[in-house]
């Protein structure tokens, strides 16, 4: 299992990654392979707000639909809505698939290095 | 096998209509389609025969062992069948005047009070036409409860993280925000988390008992207080009454109101074989807000189904009541809490239970260090059962357990098919280690392999459509 150490981490198994005063967020390895195959994602709007620790949309394997939880407060600038069409690319890519970008952050949550969310995994 | 829309051939018929006695009438142009509708074209026979071929590619609880958690598959009585048969219940018209169905309508009242006396309840619809639509009227009798009272910001229904997926889809269907709140280690409620929830705006608890692990939930007297005093109320799903009915009331947990799946407790066929029917019980303050038919009954109440709903189910599920009667119904209980402790026991030593202590009508088996051991999931052992004949357990639920299979054998096993099972699970289990790909690949002689389900997910396929031209 891969945990980039350039990223970040929440308890929740979403990455975010910092570009400029943007933040770029997706699910992390562990969450992919926890899901199994990927074959729906409900996402919001780009301009919709959305606020550390609630839920910014849902993913739905072939086993049950889980929440996505947002790390940051903000606005979301950009939404990937290739995963529309290919959800799984969330399950061949989990660095690559991000899945939103957030801007005017105003609040982050409480973030995992990937060191300390690879121990979190393990006792998953 | 073919689609009946496959086998049809052009010009086929077997209509054998009387020739029409009243006077025809031509529809108005406006309203005639322009094109014929793509319908089959086939005889009688041939009718008949698909429908035999698609009957013996179905797995019922009539063809083998069928352990599918939390829907208690139980056997369905015969006798049940003949009396829902009687031509006085099976030809009566939903319109018929109130002195020519006064035998249906005893059916009802009969069926109501031998349900109150089993879940400490006072009022009660047979409306609903299944269990999550029990669930929706249900919980519109909490909503309409705190309309009534003018207490407008109770806002918040609270759930467990631990419920059936159909609790917060009701409570989101009528018009709730949903609080998920966490499971104590053990799989019951979390006092403190119900606790830190708990206030001003909650409008009830959805609750599930015992719950979807299968445990009775010891703190349930102190849970429905909490939630009282916070001026909620307590809503029992029924799913899983199975285990307790007769033995223990509802009512006197503290709940408000409930749901009974006639089709799971009561013996009544389940999904295709239905339809369903559910029976909602409420409490005596509630019993204004009960639905009833605008036609038959007074108007101005809710109603969720035309006339009393899925009338001849409850027929069948008081022939169950009166079989049993006061003592079978809780012997019954007692028995499935029994076949499912044995089967647990005996599968023991081979996959982990999620749970090692004693469960009521079903168990979880947690398959994550199999798995990790093996790299065989939950669903390649799912798959596996059925080259024995056997239907899988529940898969992936409750979502607390990683890999869960849930297994619920019923009180109508007896001990050899328990025995037959166990067997097979042991047997999987060794196999697992010594042949993985095989049981990737399962099933490997059933009329269907491993259909694709993700390719099925992703890009479905929901009917057939006529080819061009």
């Amino acid at each position: 299992m891969n945990f980039p150490t350039e990223l970040k981490y929440t308890r929740s198994h979403e990455w975010l990654r910092m570009e400029g005063d943007v933040a770029v967020v997706g699910i992390s390895d562990f969450a992919q392979d926890a899901l199994g195959d990927v074959v729906f994602i409900n996402l919001p709007q780009e301009g919709d707000e959305t606020t550390a620790g609630e839920s910014f949309g849902d993913v739905e394997s072939v086993k049950a639909v889980s929440e996505l939880i947002c790390p940051v407060t903000g606005t979301i600038c950009a939404v990937n809505e290739e995963l529309f069409d290919a959800p799984e690319m969330l399950n061949q890519d989990p660095y690559g698939a991000w899945i939103i970008k957030v801007e005017n952050i105003t609040d982050t949550e409480d973030l995992l290095e990937a060191e300390d969310y690879e121990a979190f995994c393990a006792n998953e | 096998m073919k689609l009946i829309f496959e086998k049809s051939v052009k010009g086929r018929h077997s209509d054998l209509l009387p020739k029409c006695d009243v006077e025809t009438v031509e529809l108005p142009e406006s309203l005639r389609r322009e094109t014929a509708p793509a319908l089959p074209e086939l005889s009688e026979v041939d009718v008949s025969r698909h429908y035999t071929e698609l009957n013996h590619r179905v797995h019922g609880v009539n063809c083998g062992f069928y352990p599918l958690g939390s829907c208690t598959m139980k056997y369905n009585p015969r006798i049940d069948e003949d009396m829902a048969a009687l031509p006085g219940f099976a030809g009566v018209h939903p319109l018929a005047p109130a002195y020519a169905v006064e035998g249906c309508r005893e059916v009802l009242d009969t069926a109501a009070k031998y349900l109150y006396e089993l879940t400490g309840m006072q009022g009660m619809t047979f409306q609903p036409a299944a269990g999550a639509h029990g669930e929706f009227t249900g919980v519109l009798l909490i909503k309409q409860y705190h309309e009534k009272r003018g207490d407008t910001k109770r806002r918040r229904i609270i759930v467990p993280d631990s419920a059936h997926g159909t609790n917060p889809a009701t409570a989101a269907m009528c018009g709730f925000e949903v609080v998920n709140i966490p499971s104590a280690p053990n799989g019951c409620v979390d006092l403190e988390a119900l606790k830190a929830v708990l206030g001003e705006d909650t409008a009830g608890l959805m609750l599930t008992n015992p719950n979807t692990v299968g445990i009775f939930d010891e703190n349930i007297l102190e849970i429905t207080r909490l939630v009282h005093e916070a001026g909620g109320l307590c809503y029992y799903d029924g799913a899983n009454l199975n285990a307790v009915m007769g033995v223990v009331r509802p009512g006197d947990m503290g709940f408000d109101c409930i749901h009974m799946n006639l089709h799971k407790t009561f013996a009544t066929p389940h999904g295709g074989g239905g339809p369903g029917a559910c029976a909602v019980g409420c409490k005596d303050f509630l019993k204004e807000f009960l639905p009833a038919s605008a036609l038959m009954d007074e108007p101005g109440h809710i109603q969720v189904r035309a006339f009393a709903g899925n009338f001849l189910v409850v027929v069948r599920a008081l022939s169950y009541l009166m079989s049993l009667g006061r003592e079978g119904i809780p012997e019954a209980a007692r028995n499935a809490v029994l076949n499912a402790n044995y089967l647990m026991r005996r599968i023991q030593g081979s996959f982990d239970l999620a749970f090692d202590r004693v469960c009521m009508h079903e168990f979880v088996l947690d398959l994550s260090r199999f798995k990790k051991e093996t790299g065989v999931s939950a669903l390649d052992v799912a798959k596996s059962l059925i080259d024995y004949g056997m239907h899988p357990p529940t898969m992936y639920f409750p979502l607390i357990v990683h890999e869960a299979l849930m297994l619920e054998p019923t009180e109508t096993e007896s001990k050899e098919t328990l025995d037959w099972a166990a067997d097979i699970f042991r047997a999987l289990y060794e196999l697992g280690y010594k042949d993985p790909a095989y049981m990737h690949e399962a099933p490997h002689a059933a009329q269907i392999g491993r259909p694709d389900e993700v390719r099925a997910a992703r890009s479905p396929v929901l009917r057939w459509q006529k080819p061009e031209g």
